[in-house]
């Protein structure tokens, strides 16, 4: 991206080689081999989080607890802090808060709904107040990949991992509660509990993702991939594996096609993920009008 | 097994605060018994069930399941919801239902995943033919036969049907009664229904549980929902209607309207 960066200028038709150029690309894939680790990893948890994001219909709360992880981004980068850190507490409170408050589906997107602006208003009060370079700045909101260094790559593969094996241990009580809470209550499944760690799990996932896609685009790798697998399929099993599939290409992909441009991450990656998106859905229709698989001569009659 | 009953409460009462919801319940299920408790909003019908469930406890009295006091998350117990359709975007199949019912509760992602169990109980119930159907997908009866499957995985002792009714057609609410029914018989299940319609239970109803504002009452039938016996438990003026073999109450109910059951 630097290289290209530095590149003249050149005259307004080059918009396509702003969006893919393919010079020296061996060298470019060199210095971003850690975000491409970063953007596998980040498609693992991403798209067993979505999973269960869709089940429990938290699409806004995902975007609201973006916005404050954004805001704890840029209040770190203002006082100094690692980024990383910043965005992790900001998306927790946030996580925390909207657990405690909204148990309910309306209120909580009420809270969220006041939480979001507040949380927007707050990054752009720390960014306008930080006084280094504006591309640190803009990373935040819209992904950057050649922010990824050593360290911070073994802190994002830590938490991934803290996120991933928090899920497996509660990944059954959890779809029982996400799918199907009246019984799962009644089984004596600890549903509130359940609600309560899933979106902590879902502040950290929500804090990574962050990191790569910035916090405006967070979706396109906790909801698009999750949304796309479950037009195609109903498995316990092949949801959850489709999902990780198309989120570690969405983001895998994204980052390896902005190697060649001179824009953000961002629109690679979500573009990615809108187009299996759509591939799905246009199959999962078809496999819906044929009645999803062969029922039986009596059920036909039947229903 | 069968030297405890599937469901005992001796002296029973439950009150919210300073509300006494019910009290001095004595009752016995026996295995394979269909108990019918009716009753208008609020008279505890719910709360009966949460007991039930280890979800409420009692204040004062006894409630044991097969020998044992009620406990959440007991096995013993099978609950079906009342009718709530599943949003038809959720991805889960009927055998996938199915299979939380048996194992549901426990952590991990699980690694066994009970085909044959699951096959067997959708068997049981019919709805071999849907399994793999998206649940989104299946008509509200389908849907309640699969939670009668969902219900029996633990094999339970005694099954609780919470207004599984609600929002079913006349020849869908046959069939899930009747299904109910020849689980009973077949199982050897005792099952407590809870709903505002006597009459789709009505032909395997073996007695009837009537909560009222004014006390309760426990008996078969013809015992139990007489003009008289209403009239006594309600405190107002109630009749009892017989007709071509259904059963029509009228008032009471009016009157109880604006009781709310707290904690709810």
């Amino acid at each position: 991206m630097n290289a290209v960066l530095a590149l003249p200028a050149a005259a307004s038709d080059d918009w396509w080689q702003r969006l893919f150029s393919f010079e020296n690309y061996g060298e470019l894939l060199a210095l971003v081999h850690n975000s491409v680790i970063a953007g596998a990893v980040l498609g693992l948890v991403g798209g067993l989080v979505g999973v269960f994001v869709m089940q429990r219909d938290l699409a806004f709360a995902v975007h609201g607890i973006s916005e404050l992880s954004f805001a704890g981004a840029a209040a770190a980068l203002l006082f100094g802090i690692d980024v990383v850190l910043g965005s992790v507490l900001g998306s927790v409170i946030a996580a925390v808060l909207i657990g405690v408050l909204g148990t309910r589906a309306r209120d909580r997107n009420s809270i969220i709904g006041v939480l979001m602006p507040f949380g927007l208003g707050l990054g752009v009060l720390f960014l306008s107040l930080y006084p280094g370079r504006a591309a640190n700045k803009f990373g935040l909101l819209t992904g950057q990949i050649v922010a990824v260094d050593d360290t911070r790559l073994s802190l994002l593969v830590l938490l991934s991992a803290v996120v991933v094996a928090g899920l497996l241990i509660i990944w059954r009580p959890l779809t029982f509660a996400s799918i199907d809470p009246d019984v799962a209550a009644a089984r004596g499944v600890p549903t509130r509990a359940l609600s309560f760690t899933f979106m902590l799990l879902l502040g950290l996932a929500v804090a990574l993702a962050v990191q790569v896609v910035g916090a405006l685009l967070v979706l396109s790798l906790l909801i698009t991939p999750a949304a796309a697998a479950s037009r195609i399929s109903a498995s316990p099993v092949g949801v959850p594996l489709l999902s990780v599939l198309f989120a570690v290409t969405s983001a895998v992909g994204g980052i390896l096609l902005a190697l060649g441009g001179n824009v953000p991450i961002s629109p690679y990656v979500t573009t990615v993920s809108f187009v299996i998106y759509l591939v799905c859905r246009l199959v999962g229709n078809a496999r819906t009008r044929r009645g999803w698989t062969r029922r039986g001569a009596l059920a036909a009659a039947r229903s | 097994m069968t030297e405890h009953a599937p469901l005992e409460l001796r002296d029973a009462s439950l009150s919210y605060g300073e509300r006494t919801v019910w009290s001095d319940l004595d009752l016995t299920l026996h295995p394979g018994d269909f108990l019918t408790v009716l009753g208008p909003n609020g008279s505890g019908k719910t709360s009966l069930l949460r007991a039930v469930l280890g979800l409420q406890p009692l204040s004062g009295g006894t409630l044991s399941i097969l020998g044992r006091p009620a406990r959440r998350g007991s096995k013993d117990v099978g609950y079906i919801p009342q009718q709530r359709l599943i949003d038809p975007a959720t991805p889960v199949r009927a055998r996938d239902l199915v299979r939380m019912g048996i194992d549901g509760d426990r952590w991990g992602p699980g690694r066994h995943s009970h085909r044959e169990r699951v096959d067997e109980l959708l068997a049981a119930v019919g709805a071999s033919s849907y399994a793999d159907v998206p649940l989104g997908m299946l008509s509200g009866g389908e849907q309640q036969r699969v939670r009668i499957a969902q219900a029996l995985g633990t094999r339970p002792g005694i099954l609780l049907c919470d207004e599984p009714l609600l929002s079913l057609d006349l020849r869908h609410q046959h069939e899930v009664t009747a299904l109910i029914h020849e689980t009973r018989r077949a199982t050897g299940t005792a099952v407590v229904f809870v709903t505002h319609e006597i009459n789709p239970v009505l032909p395997w109803t073996d007695r009837v549980l009537y909560l009222a504002p004014a006390g309760h009452a426990i008996g078969t039938p013809d015992e139990v929902l007489t003009s008289a016996n209403l009239t006594s438990l309600y405190g107002t003026p109630v009749e009892v209607l017989h007709s071509q073999g259904r059963v029509l109450i009228v008032g009471g109910d009016e009157h109880t309207h604006h009781v709310d059951e707290a904690g709810e």
